[in-house]
């Protein structure tokens, strides 16, 4: 079973790397509103030039 | 932050590949389909490939998966992806003409699998079957697919990553390296090359990037769409936005571990499958934690789901995401695996996730995405309704007989009389019983086939419907304030996406070289267990076992007994690691259509395997195989059979240089004598340099070292 030499670290690193953006993203404040983003998606942006019925909701 | 920033920029969006997208993902969604109608027909009626070797089973088979997978469900994450990101992040995508490339490196990518695959240029390994010039094409591709994407992430304007981008973050870092890996592959000729791994070890590398396809592109770019593309429709928050990131870091970190649930009760060491079971079931708390979230984000909101085709779309892809993964960690539990591996219960299982969550989610997210592109509302609301009952009752039919099908096979391959004999010794017993459950099947494929077709009429028609002006929309933004080079400096904004574009750039220059660097470590001979009877193939069976694999006859037919006292009845010996060792690819197979045949070698006398090939019903009356005539016709190419020897040898199967030097004579001899061996049965011995003969030196191979091995007495190493 060679293979685990290569499927296990690779398997670790890509643990490490989403482990090191996880942190990373915490210490930015990524998770610190929890409550914003989920409504931010929401607000439409009008556009200034063009048509437009992205403002409309179904 | 400056308070008093008054600056503002303005930006428009790339629509326009977004449009791009999503008009192939309708078509290769029904190219993709209807080659699954048509290999349902050929399992319900053998005659419907039309006696064309391109046409057979084996062979579109793998179109079929990847059809659907990659080219469907492929494209359609592009689409949206390209079209939330963009707004997500308040940006431009980093650059049209990496998008421009994407997509038609995509389609071109696309279309040449769909000219090699039926023309039998396969790797034979479950959904990376293309060869290795196309493995490098998807490998580049991929790479401007990400440049694009992280370029565009380090120009936004948004501050805040949306749980979205995270998903579709952790699926192009892992789809890359998953591709890779599993296409470390020797060329032998412009579209042949063997597997640097072989056996057990090919297997398990094979399942590890099998099951996370079905992770890494089925499932989390999907649901990263799902919570954008969810509450955009239904106009609400998302139920939980804590749970949403909490189901995104659980799912990505157990993900990983699941894949060896495809190999239970396999050569495979124990603790390996042990290992991938208890993720597989772990995974259910996460998977669910997304369904729940994703339904309660429609709470309160079930009369617009009866009215709306969009939110119909969405929450029975919810729930159908919701009853695969659970299904999943329950076939992955052995005593289930036990009784389901092999049989239609798993081509139930993947089609309620393929239709179920992959098709109608991606329905929803076109009806809601192509209106607003087009500036123009969808044609008929009455024709979305029509598909998605087209669809549903389709999908129930087809997952309803398909699980009835797997378990009334399985239960009968393992039924046995009060004496322990089989109940059901013939094989294809067990395949006449199901075949009315393939009719059902195909009539439910035939339904999901016609939905698809009803959404094209009815997208082609908003399309055409909508007006003429189709000029891209101006926004406007504030300048972001919270990165911290000044507003002025363009450099520096340029610079910092550059940085993006040479992360990911390093991080799979280091991959592959760190690849590289453990493919020698690989190559030492320290297999588990080594018993000297176990020799490489010759050159005539090598040649036969490339035309076993050109067939596809791995889709129907395993090479791996199980240690149950069914299959030792039924087949033989369970199979062993250490048979495996010189065979790249592995073709253990994942579906018995046809009978297990690990053992089949010295079963059966060579001129049975002829009349087979030819006439399969001549030798097994009810038999649904093909017949493989072609064989009979064409020639075996031995000129590239040295060749073969040298890539295997330099791989570390022990041919010595006398034997790579007289591959050509040696395979002519071998032909010749089995040709003679049937020449009173009326076989010419000028068809001795037929592909058929190859094949069976092959078959009649498959096993028998074992059988013949002075050194291990079968079955004494489980």
């Amino acid at each position: 079973m060679d293979i685990l030499f290569l499927t296990i670290p690779i398997a670790l690193v890509l643990a490490l790397i989403f482990l090191g953006v996880f942190i990373s993203s915490v210490l930015k404040g990524q998770f610190e509103d929890l409550d914003t983003p989920a409504h931010r998606i929401l607000l439409e942006e009008k556009s200034i030039k063009g048509k437009t019925n992205e403002s409309e909701q179904p | 932050m400056n308070q008093n920033n008054p600056k503002t920029e303005t930006f428009k969006y790339d629509d326009k590949i977004v449009k791009m997208f999503s008009v192939v993902t309708l078509l290769w969604g029904a190219v993709g389909m209807l080659v699954g109608v048509l290999i349902a027909s050929q399992l319900a009626d053998w005659r419907m490939n039309l006696g064309l070797e391109w046409l057979t089973f084996g062979r579109l088979r793998p179109l079929h998966t990847n059809a659907v997978i990659f080219a469907f469900v492929g494209n359609g994450i592009f689409a949206g992806i390209y079209y939330s990101l963009q707004r997500l992040c308040k940006a431009r995508l980093f650059s049209d003409v990496l998008s421009r490339i994407h997509f038609w490196g995509w389609q071109l990518i696309i279309v040449s699998a769909a000219i090699t695959l039926p023309l039998g240029y396969t790797q034979s390994k479950e959904y990376a079957e293309l060869e290795w010039p196309i493995d490098i094409a998807i490998t580049l591709i991929w790479v401007v697919f990400a440049v694009n994407f992280f370029g565009t992430l380090f120009k936004r304007r948004e501050k805040h990553i949306y749980v979205s981008i995270w998903f579709y973050i952790s699926t192009i870092i892992t789809v890359a390296m998953l591709h890779i890996v599993n296409s470390l592959e020797i060329p032998v000729s412009f579209m042949k090359s063997y597997p640097v791994f072989a056996g057990v070890q090919d297997a398990l590398i094979q399942w590890w990037y099998g099951h996370n396809a079905v992770a890494f592109f089925l499932t989390t770019p999907v649901l990263g769409l799902m919570y954008y593309f969810v509450p955009k429709a239904i106009n609400r928050p998302v139920y939980s936005y804590r749970l949403s990131i909490v189901h995104f870091w659980s799912l990505i970190f157990i993900y990983i571990w699941a894949g060896p649930h495809h190999l239970l009760y396999t050569a495979l060491p124990e603790w390996a499958q042990t290992l991938g079971m208890v993720f597989s079931v772990m995974l259910w708390a996460p998977s669910w934690g997304g369904m729940i979230n994703g339904l309660l984000t429609l709470r309160g909101a079930w009369d617009r789901v009866r009215r709306e085709p969009i939110l119909k779309f969405f929450a029975t892809s919810l729930t159908f995401y919701g009853m695969s993964t659970f299904e999943g960690p329950l076939l992955s539990i052995k005593s289930v695996s036990a009784l389901g591996h092999y049989t239609d219960w798993i081509i139930g299982h993947v089609h309620g996730g393929g239709i179920g969550w992959n098709y109608f989610l991606s329905a929803g997210m076109l009806y809601y995405m192509i209106p607003k592109l087009y500036n123009t509302k969808i044609y008929s609301d009455k024709l979305g309704n029509i598909q998605f009952w087209t669809g549903t009752i389709g999908l129930g039919m087809y997952y309803l007989s398909m699980l009835t099908a797997g378990i009334t096979q399985g239960l009968m391959w393992k039924a046995l009389d009060e004496k322990g004999d089989l109940l059901y010794p013939d094989f294809v017993e067990t395949v006449t019983r199901i075949i009315p459950l393939y009719y059902v099947r195909l009539v439910g494929g035939l339904l999901v086939f016609a939905s698809i077709l009803i959404m094209i009429y009815n997208i082609w028609k908003t399309i055409v419907n909508a007006p003429a002006d189709q000029e891209e929309k101006t926004y406007e933004a504030p300048v972001p304030t919270w990165k911290k080079q000044s507003n002025s400096d363009q450099g520096h904004r340029k610079l910092e996406g550059m940085t993006a574009i040479f992360t990911v750039l390093a991080f799979l220059a280091v991959f592959v070289g760190t690849a590289i660097e453990f493919v020698p470590a690989l190559m030492s001979n320290k297999f588990i267990e080594i018993n000297p009877d176990i020799k490489p193939y010759t050159p005539l069976e090598l040649a036969g076992r490339d035309i076993y694999i050109r067939e596809g006859c791995y889709t129907c037919h395993s090479q791996m007994i199980r240690p149950m006292a069914n299959e030792l009845q039924r087949y033989g010996e369970p199979s062993q690691a250490t048979e495996f060792i010189y065979d790249r690819p592995f073709q253990w197979g994942s579906r018995r259509i046809g009978p297990d045949l690990a053992r089949e070698g010295g079963k059966r006398p060579d001129f049975w395997h002829y009349r087979h090939m030819i006439d399969p019903r001549a030798m097994t009356p009810g038999s649904i195989m093909p017949e493989y005539s072609w064989l009979e016709r064409k020639k075996t190419d031995y000129k590239i059979l040295p060749k073969k020897l040298k890539v295997m040898a330099a791989l570390g199967v022990p041919y010595t240089e006398e034997e790579i030097k007289y591959a050509i004579p040696m395979a002519k001899k071998q032909a010749e004598q089995i040709t003679k061996g049937m020449e009173s049965e009326g076989v010419k011995l000028k068809n001795a340099d037929k592909q058929l003969i190859a094949l069976i030196a092959y078959l009649q191979r498959l096993g028998s070292d074992l059988a013949n091995s002075s050194h291990q007495k079968m079955g004494s190493s489980k």
